[in-house]
Parts: C-alpha cells; sequence; structure tokens
C-alpha cells in the first residue's frame, strides 16, 4: 500500500487504552494502514508514542483585537507544537465574537494558517454584557461550537437559565467561568493561610462551590422544563475547576445524571498558593491556584472520570503586564506548548497516573463535551495525530516558545513527553527537528 | 303524550294537497313568478310536493326555497333549550315573486309571523301567501292562511302531528293529547 | 312545529372546560347557518332584540372589539363598549369597580379581555350575568379557538386524525393554548414549536418541539403566531433576524408540511418576520377566511350563550 507518510515502529495509545507498536501508514488525510506500507516520508518512531491529536476546550488567542498577546498564528502553532490539533478559542476579545461575520472571519483565517485547527467558541450573551443573548442559531451555522461569556461570569441565573434553554435546543454546550463575583472580591490569589500571611486579598473557593451550586440548580430546571420538547445532552460545561469543593458537588451531580461536565487545567494540578510565596504575578490566575487537598482531589477526580477533559485555560499576556504588581497585573496562565509534556511528567512519570487515562482526557473527553465523534488510532480514523517521546528530557525554556507570551510558571522544570510531530489531516504541522 | 285519532290518512293528505295546488294556480292565475318557500321541517317536504304537482298541473317546474324561522322567534328568551338553527337557503331573486309559504300546521301565528319577517328580510316579493296543511285554530296574532288543507277545531291541550312520507314514512295527520302533570 | 333542540350549553363562554365535543360541534354547525345570514343583503337578525351586550376591552384591540360588536348588532342586539386600560396599581379594583359600575346600567351580557389570566373568571362571581371571554391574558381565547377550527374545517373536512402545527411564542399565547385544548376535542393531534425559552415545559394537548422541522413535518395545517418586540427587549430572544433565521415559516419550510397545508394567523401578522410575505399572500393562507368566520363564528357564541333561560 502507498501513502505520504509512514510512522515506523509507534506504540500506540489511544483513548481505549495502550496498543502495541506499529508501523502507521499515512495517507489521503487518514490512517491507511496499522501495518506499514510505502511512502516518500518516513518517520523513525522507535520508543516514541502516538496518540491522536489534543483537543483543548479553552484557549484564549486574543484575537480580533488584542493580537499584542497573541493571534490566531503565534497561538495555532503553539498549539501545534504542543501536540494540539484542535483549539477552542474562547470569545471575550476585542469586539466579542457574537456574531455570525466573526466566527466566519475567524474560520477563514485559521484555514489558512494551517496549523492546528480552530473551533471558535462564541459569547452567551450580545456583548458579553450578560442581558441579551446572543445568536445562537446563526452562530452554529457559521460554526461556533460552543457559547460562554468566560472572561465574565454569569451572576444573573435567570439570562444563564434562558441562554442554556435556547443553547440546548441548537445542541450547543454552554461554557461558565463559576466563580460568585460577590465572594471573589476582587482577590488575586486564593484566600487561605498564604493570602492571610503575606497580605494580599483572597479570593475564597466557596466563590467557586457557592456558583457551581447555583449552576447545578440551573442546569436542573433547563433540563426539567426540557423534558418534553428537547433531549439535551451535554447542557453545562464548567470550565477551569479548582476546587476539591467543586469537584464533589459536580461528582454528586453527575451521578444523578445531569448533563454537566467539567474541566481542570495543568497549573491547578501542578501548582498550590504556596508559589505566590515568591510574589510572582505570573501566578496570578482565576480560578486562583488552590491548597494541596484541593490539587490531590483534582487528580483523584482526574482519574475517575469526574473530571472531563484537561483544558489550558491558555491565557498569554504581554511581559509588561505580567510585571505589572500583583494587584494590578491580568490574571492568566499559558501553557498550550507545556500542558502535555508537563501532566505527563507530574502525572504518569512521578504519580503512576494511567497513560491512557490522561490521553483519553486530552483527546475523547474534549471532543465528548463538544459533541464530536471519538478520535483512535485505527484504520480509516482521519490523521490528525501526535508523535511524542516519553524518554528525553528538557527543560522549559519559555524564550523558544511559538506563543507571543514567552513566560512560564514551569520555566526551567526538566519535563519528559515532549511532542515530536503533530499532524492535521495527515499534514505535517510542526515536527521537531 | 298520548295517541287519540288519526284525522287524516294518506289518501286525504294526497287530495289536500291536490286541491291546494289547484287553488294556488287559481289565485295566482297561473305560474307566472311563482315559488314556494317550505318551513322546516315539514313545511319542506310539503313545499316540494306541491312543487311536484304544480309541475304535473302546469308543465312548468317553478323554484323552490327553504326557510328557518329559529332566529326570528318571539319567544327566544322563555324557552329553555335553545333550537337549532337551521339552513335557509332561497337560491333564487324574491324580488317581485309571489311566494307561497308552506308549513304544516297553522295554530297561534307566531311561526307565521317570524316566516314573513324571515322572508321580507331576504328580499321584496310582490305578494306572499301563507298555504298550510292544517288550520287548529287559536290565533294570537291576526294571521290567517290562504290556502287551507283541513280545518281542524282543536283544544289547547291537544298536539296537532303532520307525518309525511320523506320525514316519517307515513303521510298522515294524528291528533294527541299532552298528559295531564 | 316540531323543533330540535341543541345539547345544552354552558351560560359563558371562559375557555373550553365544560364544553364537550358535541357542544362545540353543535356551535360550529350554528356559525355555519351564520355565514348564510352574512351572505344576505340585510345581515341582520332579531334573535337578540332587546339585549343590550357591552364589549369591554382593557387590553387594546380593533380586530376582535369589532368583530364582536358586528356579530352582536347582526343579531339585533344593542351594544355598548368601554375601552380602558389598566393602570399600573391595584388592577383587581379597576377591573370590578369598573364592570360593577357598567353592571347597574342594565347590561345583559359581557364580552371582556383583559391582560390578566383569570378576570373573566372574577367577573361572572362579581356580576352572575353571561360572561364571554375575547382573551385574558396569555390563558385563553375562546372564539379565536372556535373560528380556527371552523376555518381548518372549511378547507380539511373533519379534523379528525388531522396535525396542526402552532409556531411562535407558544409561552405567551393564548390563542395557542385554546387551540391546545379545543382541536383535540374535535380529534386533531397539536404540535407546539418555538425557540426553548418561548416553549411552555409542558402544555396539555399539545406535544412541545424546538425543533421547526419536526413540527412541520407531515402537518395538515400550520397555524403562526406573531412575535412581540418586548420578548426581545425581556432578554428571551436574541434578536428579530435570529428568530427569522431560525422559525420564520417560510416556502422552503412549509414544504416539509403536507402539500397544500393550509396557513393560519390569527392577526395582527409581522409581514416576513413569523411568516413569508409571499406566502401570506398565497392562496395556502387562510387569514382573510379566519376574519370573515370570526364574525359567524361570534354570531353563534352569542346565539348559544345567550338565547334560552340558564
Amino acid at each position: 500500500m502507498k501513502g505520504d507518510v509512514l510512522i515506523k515502529n509507534a506504540k500506540l495509545v489511544d483513548g481505549r487504552g495502550v496498543h502495541g507498536t506499529a508501523d502507521v501508514l499515512i495517507g489521503e488525510g487518514r490512517i491507511l494502514s496499522l501495518s506499514g506500507g510505502e511512502a516518500p516520508t518516513v518517520l523513525d518512531a522507535t520508543g516514541m508514542i502516538l496518540s491522536p491529536g489534543f483537543f483543548d476546550p479553552h484557549a484564549h488567542l486574543r484575537e480580533p483585537g488584542q493580537e499584542v498577546k497573541e493571534d490566531l498564528q503565534s497561538g495555532l502553532t503553539a498549539a501545534a507544537r504542543g501536540g494540539y490539533t484542535d483549539i477552542v478559542s474562547m470569545p471575550n476579545t476585542t469586539p466579542v465574537v457574537d456574531n455570525a461575520e466573526i466566527v466566519a472571519a475567524l474560520k477563514k483565517k485559521a484555514a489558512q494558517i494551517k496549523q492546528a485547527r480552530l473551533h471558535p467558541a462564541a459569547a452567551l450573551t450580545q456583548g458579553q454584557e450578560g442581558k441579551v443573548l446572543s445568536e445562537a442559531h446563526q452562530l452554529q451555522a457559521a460554526g461556533a461550537v460552543m457559547l460562554t461569556d468566560d472572561g465574565k461570569t454569569n451572576e444573573d441565573a435567570g439570562v444563564l437559565a434562558q441562554g442554556l434553554l435556547y443553547a440546548a435546543s441548537w445542541g450547543l454546550v454552554v461554557s461558565v467561568h463559576a466563580e460568585d463575583a460577590g465572594l471573589r472580591r476582587n482577590g488575586v490569589m486564593n484566600e487561605g493561610s498564604v493570602s492571610f500571611r503575606l497580605g494580599l486579598p483572597g479570593n475564597t473557593g466557596y466563590a467557586e462551590s457557592a456558583r457551581i451550586a447555583r449552576d447545578l440548580e440551573v442546569v436542573r430546571y433547563v433540563r426539567d422544563r426540557l423534558a418534553n420538547s428537547v433531549s439535551a445532552q451535554g447542557l453545562l460545561h464548567i470550565q477551569h475547576l479548582s476546587t476539591k469543593r467543586g469537584l464533589e458537588l459536580i461528582r454528586q451531580a453527575k451521578q444523578e445524571g445531569l448533563p454537566v461536565t467539567t474541566e481542570v487545567g495543568p497549573h491547578h494540578l501542578t501548582l498550590t498558593d504556596e508559589a505566590l510565596n515568591g510574589l510572582n504575578p505570573i501566578y496570578k490566575v482565576a480560578p486562583p491556584l488552590r491548597t494541596q487537598s484541593d490539587v490531590e482531589a483534582l487528580i483523584e477526580g482526574l482519574l475517575d472520570g469526574s473530571i472531563d477533559c484537561i483544558g489550558t485555560d491558555h491565557a498569554p499576556h504581554t511581559q509588561d503586564e505580567k510585571e505589572l504588581d500583583l494587584l494590578r497585573a491580568p490574571f492568566g496562565i499559558p501553557s498550550l506548548e507545556v500542558c502535555w509534556p508537563l501532566l505527563y511528567t507530574e502525572l504518569v512519570e512521578k504519580r503512576g497516573f494511567p497513560l491512557a487515562v490522561l490521553v483519553a482526557r486530552f483527546t475523547d473527553g474534549p471532543r465528548r463535551i463538544l459533541g464530536f465523534p471519538p478520535l483512535h488510532l485505527e484504520e480509516e480514523a482521519e490523521a490528525s495525530l501526535v508523535l511524542w517521546d516519553p524518554h528525553s528530557q528538557r527543560p522549559v525554556e519559555p524564550q523558544t516558545f511559538a506563543s507571543k507570551a514567552k513566560f512560564s510558571p514551569w520555566a526551567g522544570w526538566q519535563l519528559k513527553g515532549w511532542p515530536v510531530c503533530t499532524l492535521v489531516e495527515g499534514r505535517r504541522v510542526f515536527a521537531l527537528e | 303524550m298520548i295517541f287519540k285519532s288519526k284525522l287524516l290518512n294518506e289518501d286525504e293528505v294526497r287530495r289536500a294537497l291536490t286541491r291546494i295546488a289547484h287553488e294556488v294556480i287559481e289565485k295566482n292565475k297561473g305560474v307566472d313568478r311563482l315559488c314556494f318557500v317550505g318551513i322546516h321541517t315539514r313545511g319542506i317536504s310539503l313545499a316540494k310536493r306541491l312543487v311536484d304537482l304544480v309541475e304535473k298541473f302546469e308543465g312548468k317546474r317553478v323554484p323552490m326555497g327553504i326557510l328557518d324561522i329559529t332566529l326570528y322567534r318571539d319567544d327566544l328568551t322563555e324557552i329553555g333549550l335553545q333550537p337549532k338553527v337551521r339552513e335557509t337557503r332561497i337560491p333564487f331573486d324574491l324580488n317581485g315573486k309571489a311566494v307561497v309559504l308552506v308549513d304544516d300546521v297553522l295554530y297561534t301565528g307566531r311561526t307565521a309571523r317570524a316566516a314573513l319577517d324571515a322572508l321580507i328580510d331576504q328580499g321584496r316579493p310582490s305578494r306572499i301567501y301563507l298555504a298550510v296543511l292544517v288550520d287548529r285554530g287559536h290565533r294570537e296574532l291576526p294571521i290567517r292562511a290562504d290556502f287551507v288543507g283541513k280545518n281542524l277545531p282543536t283544544s289547547k291541550s291537544e298536539v296537532v302531528k303532520v307525518k309525511t312520507l320523506e320525514d316519517d314514512g307515513e303521510d298522515a295527520v294524528e291528533l294527541w293529547e299532552m298528559e295531564a302533570s | 312545529m316540531s323543533e330540535t333542540a341543541t345539547p345544552s350549553f354552558p351560560k359563558h363562554l371562559l375557555d373550553f372546560r365544560d364544553w364537550n365535543r358535541r357542544q362545540v360541534e353543535s356551535l360550529l354547525e350554528t356559525a355555519q347557518m351564520m355565514q348564510e345570514v352574512l351572505a344576505r343583503p340585510v345581515k341582520k337578525v332579531p334573535a337578540l332584540t332587546g339585549f343590550t351586550v357591552a364589549t369591554v376591552f382593557f387590553e387594546p384591540s380593533t380586530r376582535t372589539r369589532i368583530s364582536f360588536e358586528l356579530a352582536a348588532r347582526r343579531m339585533s342586539a344593542d351594544v355598548v363598549s368601554f375601552s380602558g386600560t389598566t393602570s399600573s396599581t391595584v388592577k383587581g379594583e379597576t377591573y370590578r369597580d369598573t364592570l360593577r359600575t357598567l353592571d347597574q346600567m342594565g347590561i345583559d351580557a359581557y364580552i371582556l379581555r383583559t391582560d390578566a389570566a383569570g378576570v373573566p373568571y372574577q367577573a361572572h362571581s362579581w356580576l352572575h350575568k353571561p360572561v364571554i371571554n375575547a382573551g385574558d391574558g396569555w390563558r385563553a381565547h375562546p372564539t379565536q379557538a372556535l373560528l380556527d377550527a371552523f376555518t381548518l374545517r372549511e378547507k380539511l373536512g373533519s379534523l379528525e386524525g388531522k396535525k396542526i402545527a402552532i409556531v411562535g411564542d407558544i409561552l405567551h399565547s393564548r390563542v395557542a393554548r385554546s387551540n391546545a385544548e379545543l382541536l383535540p376535542m374535535l380529534g386533531a393531534t397539536v404540535v407546539a414549536c418555538g425557540p426553548a425559552p418561548l416553549l411552555p415545559g409542558s402544555l396539555p394537548g399539545a406535544a412541545l418541539t424546538t425543533s421547526l422541522r419536526e413540527a412541520l413535518y407531515e402537518a395538515d395545517a400550520v397555524m403562526v403566531l406573531r412575535l412581540q418586540k418586548e420578548r426581545m427587549e425581556k432578554g428571551l430572544l436574541p434578536s428579530l433576524p435570529e428568530y427569522i433565521a431560525a422559525y420564520q415559516v417560510n416556502r422552503e419550510r412549509l414544504g416539509w408540511a403536507k402539500p397544500g397545508a393550509p396557513l393560519l394567523h390569527p392577526g395582527p401578522m409581522n409581514r416576513d418576520v413569523e411568516l413569508e410575505g409571499t406566502l401570506a399572500d398565497s392562496p395556502q393562507s387562510l387569514v382573510e377566511r379566519q376574519v370573515a368566520n370570526g364574525q359567524a363564528v361570534r354570531m353563534a357564541v352569542l346565539y348559544h350563550v345567550l338565547v334560552g333561560k340558564s
């Protein structure tokens, strides 16, 4: 059999499990065969692992309007280097992505860039002002896959409910940044012993759990209200879960069969509020870094499936911005290029987290949330793949990032699992030299 | 109600109708501008018979209409249940016509009075006649029939029932008594 | 003279709670008889001579009020009309006091339209006179449903087994609720469709869906409701273009229904919003028949509710 690329001797790991090694022949954008063949380009993947391309349901690419921090070119390139073939971009840009024209323009531009693929999220409310619903049907027709006011919190439960009702009737998932604005109290870090000692305004974990509790009730209301007219699958996706308490609420809701999903970011699995002892705004993020007990609970939730997937919440800012003081620096940690190696090293290598489960959380989980079919390593499957190296160790060097945000809380960390080659529909969009 | 007696049998009914048809033709001096309008329910069957008889005698089929007088009754506020409003259909121009209103029984005269109002709302005939199979007396209004099949004095506790072949399977006029309550 | 009595009717028309199929069909037959009266040069019958009927409309409406007034006048009743806007406070007192004052002037029956559901029931207890509901809030508009059913039967014959789709703001629609109550009584199935925020969680008599395709699929008739601008202002709908893109009944979508399926609209219509303009003018639209039939139906309602002792 003839193809375009032959990946020789790779170990196959996808959401189904760890499979043996294989010679993967790729052509016409698909996996043509798992038993080799002929191709002009041959990659020797001995010792490496081949997985389906990673899918990030939550990244801020800052275009349109904030291109000084990041744009589609730099962001989608950074994603490909991180092993991502698909990115959901957040709509809190300037202007807000709340109409079909912007969605269509973003999709068109991303297609021309030919790095990771772009799936725009659109605003839940017009202007993300929390008052008037956005035109979900037209947005979906233009290519939006998710509605969210992320960047802001949904303070009015009534508006959220109407938004969920309307989105559900189109089969569109709604994502929320679940934090109670009142309880947050402009906190710049987790409220706890560290914030009290450092004298910094704190943002209690209960701001998150209180809002999650409220939103779960709203989901119950919407589900009951639609019971006779629409079969609602995934209604609500709770973004960047950071607390043990929030996880408990979601786990319980899922056990009852409530149509909710959630994600966790790499920073909430590897860092705690102790990091703020260095008083560096690099660690300033919303929701904030929490305690070790939260970290342990979240890892457990990732394992048992209460947490559906990893979402980076890649939040690039300029160097100048992150060098403002702790009260004024913007919230956000960028992580597209390091997320996989970071979690492979910290969870799989160091803690024995099952590899296939972690791969599932990067691939099947996000696809399921958006209603996409799963992608597995089998013949005829789309060849959107990442080949990565579990053995060679390298430090994190932000200066080499493709992202415009050339800083990282994990700078200098020695990690394994770096992506070596990323393919989108059989085309190599990233290859390490 | 209790049946008392048969006042007219089949032959007597037919003869009465034949005589009425001749009288109408005579009074109208022919069939010029003549038409019949039957009052629901049995007036309709009787009107049809008269049209057939006139055609038999004069060779011409004159037009026929049907009239429902429910909405013209003067006792609508006093009755218990509402009577069913039935079809009124006069498929020809009434203006200038000689109309023969046909009903089965003439009693208080109120039905005839209502029929006159209903008819006049439909157009302006040149002449209106009233033909009834039975006149049982006890008028409450100054109404008289121009053509009567049979005059039958009755008491107020009695009921005169006209049966027609088309509606009841036989031609007859019966006298019934209302039960003392 | 022999006479057939109709089944006895309730002495009011508030909704169809205490009506049965036989009564409804009898009333629709009477309406057919009234059509003949309306075809005469002199459109008048003396059936309600001496009756005084008051139309008391607390919500503005020209076409329904005129329809009722004409119906009453054609039956030779005397008609008095009162139009009022409600004050923003203590609405209950305003309704009750207004009605009681009118009642002192010798009114025999009331035709009532209010913005609050249930006032006709209250009026009944205040006045002890026949009340005909011309629309109370979002709850009921029985004469509209009757004229809709009458118009559909004119076109389709019996409604037994027919699928009728109602599209639009179902949540706030008394037309939808009354049709969902009445049409199943005549053997039809009703499917109500609209954007999720404008669809009730449940509606007796109707299946619910947010999918326009599912609602229109093989429908025997399509009833389109008016979209009110307030719904955008109250945050229940994104925008007019969005509604049009998602729920406008246009030629392409009407193709999902049975060929020649008639179109109904209670009026007034937002042309090219809920219904494509060319469809509104097409032979499939029965909107003009609805208005004409409204007269005959209301005459029949007045006859059955007012004539005869209670």
